[in-house]
């Protein structure tokens, strides 16, 4: 197959035909941010993090594929103002406690936030009225970690073949819905993969919380991102 | 801007001021659990207004000002915009200084509501008056719970609940060398 | 009731084939017979239709004009645009409320008339203006507001409440509406006389290759604000290879400010269908949909008719005009008060069904558009033209305008002037002579392209209209020099924060973020490091936003301190060291003082 040369930061890398920045990227160890970006799904573009600067505007690396001597900015000054404003906003716009948060330490938004050495929110806090959905004997939803990545919706819909997730409204009004009234309601099973797609603290199993001692979780040790730099070293 | 200026030097052991406003004084504990590297500190710094001594007023000017816990009755803001006042370089330690913690849960019900669960409506309550408490001595609550940097500047933040003991040791070794404090990747948490 | 909510659901969704992708149509069509699109109804259509719940709800929780709640017989829209603002907004809505005995947003306790407030409605030259259900009332004042509701009252038929009509077509049976189309200036290309099937006729002669040629030759570009060279997107779309291909025609119209499209739907539509049958020609598309907005819909039935008449005519159908392989019709499609859906791909969502939520590029609609298609996307105006230039020639047209520009431009003028309306202007023509042909008054300030641009001052007036110097999609508005430029960029930051669709996070959080620093500080409580700050955060929403719309919503902000900067530097101070301006104590305990009956010792 016919190869693709272009820079990450005067790095030159190869990537394949139709192939987007950030996957080829982590096929050379080079991290970039990234949130709403899950595995194999179609790409959502929503949360901005993994920003690059290439050839000279600002594009989401989880959409944008790579061309032909194309220079993509990665690890500038630059890049990481970006990144650190819009992980604070998605801080500020909703209601996250850490301290008593389930998924801390494992959660992707506060694993960023201390990749990026943030020690608190450059924004006034938003302060939303959310609503909390326990009405499912297994899982429950949080709305007040929400950052409406759009992981569940996707997931739903594309691995298991439901359509238990959508957003409604638009705007700041914009929020994650389920199809019925209550989780409860929907065909959510707590075997689904969607259980496990929801990068914060919103969609979480049920009485298995806090089972990780601090100090061993996913993120104490290593930032996120190492896994993929290390094959790089 | 003066307010931010680093700290510097001054004449004697530069003076550090602490304070728990709507906090559980557990980042105070943090503080004591910098371990015997607090005699180290000890030796070059002087505590002033703090409740590590007990002082209550501030008898002089302060190079590092530490606070513990959001704003949430008229008494901590006026407590912080004293700490404002009286030192160079403030510090929000705690996630409840820096974004209202726990206590802020209370944010999006009205100020009514949250009184009457505590006072009268709660199971386990034992209140045979019936009423809410309401002593001339008693702080007036605030109508949500502020995170300190909402109602003065701030200049630095530890996050943590509590914060890291070496968290905390940096940062203030840093400010006292006048260096930028970096926090280790493992001590930066906010939980 | 259920069984006939079953019913006329079932007969609802069986005209559109039971197709989820005419599910904007199906919504409608529901809300058109219960005044709402209810749980129970959601429920029905997704059933038929093969969907869920949460799908059909995504989509009416997304337009302004649909409901999932009961509204009033009657909905009054009464639109609240910075022009009508001026215009006495205020006073109006005032007159409504207390005529109806309801605040904005209520509906009347007997549930005949629902009062709310929407973006602007194209109608900005006859400001201030509402929509009564379809039907459009113009040049309100508080006293017509009143006799209007008198009247409502009596007979909720909003369709009475046109007592003497418009010029032009306003009188065809078929619209009826008391609409004035105000052409100030008629020029060469859109507003010469036209007579349907002469340019499709010249078209048909040449091969779809030598067709696009023609139009580059041209050097037309997109008249929707962009500019993107329009032979050079047929030509994309010709090129990639495909099964089917279409031509979108964009009548969103939403850019505030701009209603030049209103009146080109009005008075030249045979030139519009004309134009996009040339362009079906000449990408080889058989279908053309119109993407009309939501506050258009009064023309509708008219526009329903003259496609009618084209098919009758063998101008739209199979074999048009008799060429064996050449077969080409366009549908209606109403949009429903979403201001996003003009941008091209947004508007694709939305002719598909879903969410009006833009789509991540690439790919691009001419590689990848409608259906997954190529497609082209073109404004209204922009086929018009390309209607012309097939009938005059590239030569004629590229002789009009200035030299890197070629054509004319419909302009939308409004504001503080004393002609508002309509002016086709050759490009090149300089600000300040539109603002002579339009009377202005007194003119301080004027904003060219609408609050997606910045607002420009006097030292630019001598600045020109084209794609090089000040580019627009038509709207052009005046504002005096008493006119409070900061609060203006406060309320069209407003309006970008409700129109966002949400989905990326500096448009949808950034923008609300920027408006509390605005706030701060017209509201006098801002410290100059805050006029830094709102710069800084309006980099980074333009430079990381998806779409163009958080691309461009911080404009009017960065415009007014580019351009104002005076009035923003006298707002702010700095304060004692430390102390922070917006904490407001007092503000803080008056609901403990409240509860407790004493004072705070501090304030
Ligand atoms: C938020 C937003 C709103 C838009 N609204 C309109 C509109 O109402 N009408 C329009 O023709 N173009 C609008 N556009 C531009 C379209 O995306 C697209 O560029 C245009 O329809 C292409 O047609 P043209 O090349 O003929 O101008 C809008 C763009 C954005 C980002
Ligand atoms: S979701 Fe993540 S960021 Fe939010 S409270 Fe939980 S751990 Fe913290
Ligand atoms: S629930 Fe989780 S996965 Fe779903 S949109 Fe919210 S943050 Fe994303
Ligand atoms: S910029 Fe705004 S309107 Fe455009 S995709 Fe992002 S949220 Fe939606
Ligand atoms: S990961 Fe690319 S936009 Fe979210």
């Amino acid at each position: 197959m016919k190869h693709i040369e272009f820079t990450i930061d005067g790095k030159t890398m190869t990537a394949k035909p139709g192939q987007t920045i950030l996957k080829a990227a982590e096929a050379h160890g080079v991290y970039i941010p990234h949130l709403c970006a899950y595995k194999d799904l179609i790409p959502h573009g929503s949360c901005r993090v993994c920003s690059v600067r290439c050839n000279g505007r600002i594009q989401a690396a989880c959409v944008q594929t790579v061309s032909e001597g194309m220079i993509v900015e990665n690890d500038t000054p630059e890049i990481h103002e970006f990144r650190k404003a819009i992980l604070d906003m998605l801080f500020v716009e909703g209601n996250h406690f850490c301290m008593f948060c389930e998924k801390s330490g494992q959660c992707e938004l506060q694993a960023l936030a201390y990749r990026f050495g943030i020690t608190a929110p450059q924004f006034p806090l938003l302060e939303p009225e959310r609503e909390l959905d326990m009405s499912h004997p297994d899982v429950y939803l949080d709305h007040n970690r929400c950052i409406l990545c759009g992981r569940c919706v996707r997931v739903s819909q594309d691995l298991d073949n439901k359509n238990c997730f959508q957003f409604v409204g638009r705007g700041h009004r914009k929020r994650l819905k389920v199809n019925g009234e209550a989780l409860a309601e929907t065909d959510l099973r707590v075997t689904d993969a969607v259980v496990a797609s929801c990068p914060v603290g919103a969609l979480m199993k049920k009485r298995v919380g806090y089972a990780i001692p601090i100090g061993e979780r996913h993120f104490d040790q290593q930032p996120i991102g190492h896994a993929i730099e290390e094959k790089n070293s | 801007m003066t307010s931010s200026q680093e700290a510097t030097n001054h004449p004697e052991k530069p003076r550090i001021a602490t304070v728990s406003l709507a906090g559980c004084f557990g980042c105070h504990m943090s503080i004591l659990d910098i371990d015997e590297r607090i005699l180290a500190l000890a030796e070059i710094v002087d505590f002033a207004r703090s409740p590590i001594n007990d002082y209550k007023t501030f008898d002089g000017r302060c190079t590092v000002g530490i606070i513990e816990g959001g704003c949430c009755n008229e008494e901590n803001v006026h407590v912080l915009e004293d700490f404002r006042k009286n030192c160079d370089v403030l510090v929000s330690l705690g996630d409840c200084a820096i974004n209202g913690g726990i206590p802020a849960m209370r944010n999006n019900i009205p100020l009514r509501e949250c009184l009457e669960e505590a006072y009268l409506k709660s199971p386990g309550v034992y209140n045979p008056s019936g009423t809410i408490p309401n002593d001339e001595e008693l702080p007036l609550l605030l109508n949500r719970v502020y995170p300190c940097n909402e109602v003065v500047k701030i200049d630095h933040f530890i996050p943590g609940c509590p914060p890291p003991a070496d968290a905390i040791f940096e940062v203030l070794s840093a400010l006292l060398a006048g260096r930028t404090p970096a926090i280790a990747y493992g001590d930066l948490k906010y939980d | 009731m259920k069984q006939a909510l079953a019913t006329v659901v079932q007969e609802i969704c069986k005209k559109y084939d039971f197709d989820k992708q005419r599910m904007m149509d199906i919504v409608l069509g529901v809300q058109g017979r219960f005044g709402c699109i209810s749980v129970e109804a959601m429920d029905l259509i997704a059933e038929m239709v093969g969907s869920h719940r949460v799908e059909v709800e995504s989509v009416v929780t997304f337009y302004s004009f649909l409901s999932l709640k009961p509204q009033g017989k009657v909905v009054i829209r009464l639109c609240d645009d910075i022009v009508d603002w001026m215009k006495g907004y205020d006073a109006v809505a005032d007159a409504m409320s207390k005529a109806l005995g309801i605040t904005m947003g209520e509906t009347t306790s007997d549930g005949a008339i629902t009062l709310t407030k929407t973006p602007c409605i194209g109608m900005s030259d006859q400001a201030p203006a509402a929509l009564v259900n379809d039907v459009v009332v113009t040049n309100l004042s508080p006293e017509r507001a009143q006799d209007l509701i008198h009247n409502l009252r009596r007979h909720l038929d909003p369709q009475q409440l046109v007592t003497t009509v418009g010029d032009g077509n306003h009188s065809h049976p078929l619209i009826r509406s008391m609409v004035r189309n105000n052409i100030r200036r008629r020029g060469p290309v859109h507003f010469a006389d036209f007579e349907a099937g002469q340019a499709l006729k010249a078209t048909l002669a040449m091969d779809p290759e030598a067709v696009i040629a023609t139009i580059r030759a041209s050097r037309l570009r997109g008249r929707g604000g962009a500019g993107f060279a329009t032979g050079l997107k047929w030509e994309l779309c010709r090129n990639t290879p495909s099964d089917r291909r279409y031509v979108l025609c964009n009548a969103d119209e939403g850019e505030p400010g701009t209603f030049k499209d209103r009146v080109l739907l009005t008075e030249c539509a045979a030139q519009v269908f004309e134009g996009m049958t040339i362009a079906g020609y000449a990408i080889g598309a058989d279908t053309g949909i119109v993407y009309l907005r939501g506050e258009y819909a009064y023309l509708r039935p008219y526009l329903e008719q003259v496609l009618e008449e084209r098919r009758a005519n063998g101008l739209l159908g199979r074999q048009i005009q008799g060429h064996p392989s050449f077969h080409f019709d366009i549908r209606i499609q109403m949009g429903a008060g979403a201001y996003v859906c003009g941008e091209e791909t947004a508007l694709i969502s939305s002719c598909e069904g879903h969410r009006g939520d833009p789509k991540n590029r690439p790919p691009f609609p001419p590689q990848c558009g409608y259906l997954d298609r190529p497609t082209i996307v073109n404004n209204v105006e922009s086929f018009s033209a390309a209607a012309r230039i097939m009938l005059k020639g590239a030569p004629w047209f590229e002789a009009i305008g200035s030299e890197r520009t070629t054509g004319t431009k419909l302009l939308s003028v409004s504001g503080d002037c004393r002609k508002p309306g309509v002016y086709e202007v050759p490009f090149g023509i300089s600000a300040r002579e539109v603002l002579e042909l339009a009377e202005a008054d007194n003119p301080g300030a004027v904003l060219i392209g609408g609050p997606c641009r910045q607002m420009l001052g006097p030292d630019r007036f001598s600045g020109r209209i084209c794609y090089d110097d000040l580019a627009t999609g038509g709207a052009f508005i005046i504002f005096n020099r008493a006119r409070n430029k900061l609060a203006i960029a406060e309320r069209y930051l407003d309006f970008f924060i409700d129109e966002s669709c949400g989905h990326c996070t500096p448009c949808r959080v950034g923008l609300q973020l920027l408006k509390n620093l605005v706030h701060k500080v017209v509201t006098g409580a801002g410290e100059p490091s805050d006029l830094a700050e709102m710069r800084r955060l309006s980099n980074i929403i333009i430079q990381t936003s998806r779409c163009g719309l958080g691309q461009a919503a911080p404009n009017p902000v960065l415009g007014a301190l580019e351009n104002f900067s005076a009035l923003y530097t006298d707002l702010v101070s700095e304060r004692s060291p430390g102390l922070l301006s917006t904490f407001d104590l007092s503000r803080a305990v008056v609901d403990a003082e409240l509860r407790v009956g004493r004072q705070s010792k501090y304030v």
